[in-house]
């Protein structure tokens, strides 16, 4: 039974998000023992009420609150009001999610060691290494049911599969498979296996794949442990004259401002409100914000090297059908600059339906060559990059010199311009991509370009030193002891790979942490 | 309200000839906007009838799919009459726009002009301002998220229901 606590109980640890990290954070704390507060923005929709229907879906699920844009990213032009496409929802962006669950590989945790200085990019390397999160990988794989990991089968291939695989075979890839997906190949732990629905990106409505939400959420609530309060907006987080956080100033369900008492606070609201929430928390003692002496909240905001590639061919694929990522080729993953570029991407298959294809395809564009497109929409194949991005100090999210939300805060506004590896590889990747379907018979492709992020990255990144980041190699903020981050704004650097079974990891560690600390006495 | 109806009653077919044609094809009389065939019609509310002929033959230069009959953009234009009912700014943007389109179109107007090129040529000329702008931002979502038209493209929408397709042919891929 889910535990009601009081506001004024200042011995509970409130999250804040109920994502990928405030979700797995929140079940493993209360499976210790601890007594966790969950504050979600969003509301609480079960996986049956999911809607297999892409503009619907998005009206139910998206994070729609007003934001704007700015740099020289073409989102900003085309959705200049969408930068990123998450989730306002218990579950966070884990309804959404295409389940890629891959390990980053040990180089990327380096990045600044392996990659060297590059120009106008601000590169650091991780606290940590990939053997210190090996163990909890390992948690996260089987926590996830992650397939191709502990013995557990992928999942077959579906026709957009199929072309990725005869391209990759044809140009010599050797790393091409259905993937590691955190989607069931089986049932296994209460939840059915895959359906090959398609609109995976809409919320499962079998439940196969795993969403904080029917997975963690209910195993945290069970043990008496969690309670989550959903339509729970997060306004800003207080603290007392020694700098210790105190308090989590909230709106509820109605509009009411609310004030959760907390020993420990945790910021897992993704890598836009993470930033936001900090830096709208500033006060006499800190007036930059939360946990900013180092300049660094907002700063350093990565979205992945993305873009899409989809071909045309002779005869029908009806990609929509089935596992939306469906498979991957690894083999560009690697760092090797003989490529123009550091760092490396992957290439994942994905579809979209009518109506987010005609959206996306070619964002703006319209006449014969972009209906003619549209028409051969069932003898389409697809795939999506998805590569490492350099940090830049001006790609951030900042505060909005004049436009507040209805709670009288500053919305965010979200800064992103490409660095030049990122364009150099995103331009490698995108004649890779032609080249695999090429090599089956493409009568067309088309380099589609970004879509608003989904990976949303490096905001309150981790670092050795206090003045490089905002967080230590457990997520703990530098500043202030009893406050933590909790989601993928913590990473110091994107790696190649989807960034859901890291932020899970490290959720996994940092509850170990906490719990440790809280014996301790220390927090 | 704007109304779409279908096989509207009523005009006779000799009524149809005498009033005439605007361009290829549709026919206006009264606040009405109706198909050659009589398959269906679209009363106008707030928006002239020949400004709601000319949106639906804009839509279709904008997303020109051959085999889609004008109900479609028709369906998928009408919200801007439905919004200028209730907002004079977007009215006049319509409106306006329309009519520049006419003005640039000489006499005839821009449904008179022959050829598609013709027509996309003004519109490549226009493509950056607010009129173009908002009738192409609403058409992509408006046009293609007609459930009736996913047909027309291979696309099956919903499938939870049906169970998905794991018995369904998600992997039934033969040519290759």
């Amino acid at each position: 039974m889910a535990a009601p606590y009081d506001l004024n109980d200042d011995s509970v640890v409130v999250i804040i998000g109920s994502g990928a990290g405030g979700g797995t954070l929140g079940n493993e704390l209360a499976q210790k023992g601890i007594d966790v507060v969950v504050l979600e923005a969003g509301a609480r929709i079960e996986y049956e009420d999911f809607i297999n229907d892409e503009w619907d879906s998005f009206a139910q699920l998206a994070w729609l609150d007003h934001r704007t844009t700015g740099g020289g990213w073409r989102v900003s032009k085309d959705f200049p009001n969408l930068p990123a496409w998450i989730v306002k929802a218990v579950g966070g962006t884990t309804t959404h999610w295409a389940g890629a669950s891959l390990r980053f590989q040990e180089h990327e945790f380096k990045a600044l060691t392996n990659y060297g200085k590059v120009e106008g990019a601000n590169l650091l390397d991780w606290p940590l290494t990939l053997a210190e999160l090996e163990p909890y990988y390992t948690k996260a794989e089987d926590k996830m049911g992650v397939t191709r990991t502990h013995g557990i089968e992928g999942l077959p291939g579906n026709n957009n599969f199929k072309i990725l695989k005869a391209g990759a075979d044809k140009l010599g890839y050797k790393e091409c498979h259905t993937g590691r997906m955190a989607i069931n190949s089986a049932e296994r732990d209460d939840r059915m296996s895959c359906q090959q629905t398609g609109f995976c990106f809409q919320g499962c409505k079998w439940g196969a794949k795993w969403s904080t939400l029917y997975t963690e959420i209910p195993k945290g609530e069970a043990t008496g442990k969690l309670e989550v309060r959903p339509n729970s907006h997060v306004i800003r987080i207080e603290h007392d004259a020694d700098g210790k956080v105190t308090n989590v100033v909230y709106a509820d369900k109605d509009g009411n401002l609310q004030s959760q008492k907390a020993r420990i606070v945790c910021v897992a609201g993704n890598s836009i409100e993470s930033p936001r929430l900090l830096l709208n928390s500033a006060s006499n003692l800190f007036p930059d914000g939360l946990a900013n002496s180092s300049g660094q909240v907002g700063k350093n905001y990565m979205r992945h090297t993305t873009g899409s590639v989809y071909a045309v061919f002779e005869k029908p694929v009806h990609f929509y059908r089935g596992t939306t990522m469906a498979g991957i080729v690894q083999d560009e993953a690697r760092h090797d600059p003989s490529r123009g570029f550091v760092g490396g991407y992957e290439l994942e298959t994905l579809a979209l339906g009518v109506p987010f294809m005609a959206a996306f395809l070619d964002p703006g564009g319209w006449g014969r060559a972009f209906t003619s497109a549209m028409d051969n929409y069932a003898n389409m194949a697809g795939l999506w990059i998805v590569g490492e991005d350099m940090p830049q100090e001006s790609n951030a999210v900042k505060l909005h010199a004049e436009l507040k939300d209805k709670y009288g805060m500053p919305i965010p506004d979200v800064w992103f311009t490409d660095h030049a590896n990122d364009v150099a590889m995103r331009n490698h990747a995108y004649r890779q991509g032609q080249a695999i379907y090429e090599a089956v018979g493409a009568t067309r492709s088309f380099p589609t370009p970004p879509y608003p992020s989904t990976h949303n990255l490096g905001t309150n990144r981790m670092s050795e030193k206090a003045s490089d980041g905002v967080v230590n190699k457990w997520g703990q903020t530098h500043d202030i002891k009893n406050l933590f981050v909790s989601d993928g704004s913590q990473f110091t650097t994107g790696a190649a790979e989807n960034p859901t079974l890291t932020i899970v990891t490290l959720a996994i560690r940092q509850a170990d942490y906490i719990a440790q600390e809280m014996a301790a006495g220390t927090i | 309200m704007t109304t779409i109806y279908e096989q509207r009653p009523g005009l006779s077919r000799r009524e149809l000839l005498k009033r005439g044609t605007i361009g290829a094809a549709l026919i206006i009389t009264g606040k009405a906007v109706i198909s050659p065939d009589r398959a269906w019609g679209m009363e106008a509310a707030a928006l002239k009838p020949e400004t709601m002929a000319t949106l639906i033959k804009l839509a279709r230069d904008i997303y020109p799919h051959d085999s889609v009959p004008d109900r479609f953009y028709a369906i998928a234009v009408k919200g801007h009459d439905t919004k200028a009912a209730g907002d004079a700014a977007h009215k006049e943007l319509i409106e306006a726009g329309v009519a520049d389109l006419d003005k640039r179109a000489g006499a005839g107007g821009y449904r008179g002009l022959g050829w598609e090129d013709d027509r996309v040529a003004i519109l490549r000329d226009i493509e950056a301002t607010p009129f173009f702008q908002a009738v192409r931002g609403d058409l992509v979502v408006s046009f293609y998220n007609q459930k009736e038209l996913w047909p027309h493209f291979g696309y099956e929408g919903e499938s939870y229901s049906k169970g998905g397709y794991i018995a369904r042919g998600f992997d039934d891929i033969e040519w290759l």
